[in-house]
């Protein structure tokens, strides 16, 4: 399956080529699950110190656009498994599709945050000290809990974005005809860095917008 | 490394099911748990993630290297959350300051 017909020559074989390939990109996911975790285990910490500070912020987020952010996700996932599937089928239009609506989902997730950014800052919900809102529900330090959800939506968003770039380049190269049966490791090691954007943003959804 | 092809059917049975989590998970939060509310929300995210890591990320099926891996970087963080819940749970505060 993820065997190249052609390999780079300080590999023995395609298939080392493949291993190896794969190896060191889950090494790399290691790093980011270590750097995503980090912020995470920050927010455990301070979310079991001051829970009324987490429970009062949560209420300023719009749970329905989180859960539209999710399921759109999740389908850009299912697209990106689907596009392998399609080259490994030699069916390499359904492919490029499947890259594309891929690509298209991570632009809607990113509009639906550039929606909720604006209307948060325009508002005044900021992190830390910058903090300005004056409406109703507002709770001491409140903005601790917009620290939490700029830096942590910020990483992951700015991920996102690179995510998109790699699938653009892979849009690119699945018309130049790259991809096909035993050719599909550069999909296979990109749909693994999306699919890592997918599980971080499984974790922050409830964390973020459902606590209550 | 594995060759195996997952098929078609098993993908669209694991988005379905991922949409019915997420699904669960926001009627899930409607009801108050008291203390395990953090735990089910986790509880299901995580079902979400096995699902995504072993289908999409095809780790069911592939060399169980990766698999170890994975889970030993998971392990890590465990260890970063363990040592600092133990420092923070221990602390003497002697007032609130943020």
């Amino acid at each position: 399956m993820s065997n190249n017909h052609s390999h780079a020559h300080h590999f023995s074989s395609a298939q080392q080529e493949a291993d190896a390939s794969k190896l060191g990109l889950w090494l790399f996911l290691c790093t980011e699950i270590i750097m995503f975790g980090s912020v995470f285990v920050a927010y455990a910490i301070f979310h079991g110190l001051y829970p009324e500070i987490f429970i009062a912020g949560s209420k300023y987020l719009d749970w329905k656009l989180g859960s539209l952010n999710t399921v759109i996700l999740l389908l850009s996932s299912f697209t990106m498994a689907m596009s392998i599937y399609y080259a490994s089928a030699n069916k390499l239009r359904l492919s490029v599709s499947c890259l594309w609506v891929t690509f298209l989902c991570g632009l809607g997730f990113m509009f639906i945050k550039y929606i909720e950014y604006s209307h948060k800052i325009h508002e005044g919900l900021l992190p830390g000290k910058f903090f300005s809102f004056t409406g109703e529900g507002v709770v001491d330090n409140l903005g601790l809990y917009f620290s939490f959800y700029y830096s942590m939506t910020g990483i992951h968003g700015s991920h996102v974005v690179i995510g998109l770039g790699l699938i653009f380049w892979l849009i690119i190269r699945a018309h130049k005809g790259h991809f096909g049966p035993g050719r599909v490791l550069a999909l296979e090691c990109v749909g693994l860095f999306w699919h890592l954007v997918d599980l971080v943003w499984i974790y922050l959804f409830p964390l973020l917008y459902l606590v209550e | 490394m594995s060759n195996h092809t997952v098929s078609f059917r098993t993908y669209v049975n694991v988005i379905l099911a991922l949409f019915l989590l997420t699904v669960c998970t926001v009627l899930v939060s409607l009801v108050d748990f008291g203390w395990m509310n953090a735990i089910i929300a986790i509880g299901i995210a995580t079902v979400k993630a096995y699902l995504v890591l072993m289908y999409f990320m095809h780790l069911k099926y592939d060399d169980k290297t990766y698999l170890i891996i994975f889970l030993t970087g998971v392990f890590f963080l465990f260890l970063i959350f363990v040592f600092i819940a133990f420092d923070i749970s221990t602390r003497v505060v002697e007032t609130n300051v943020l």
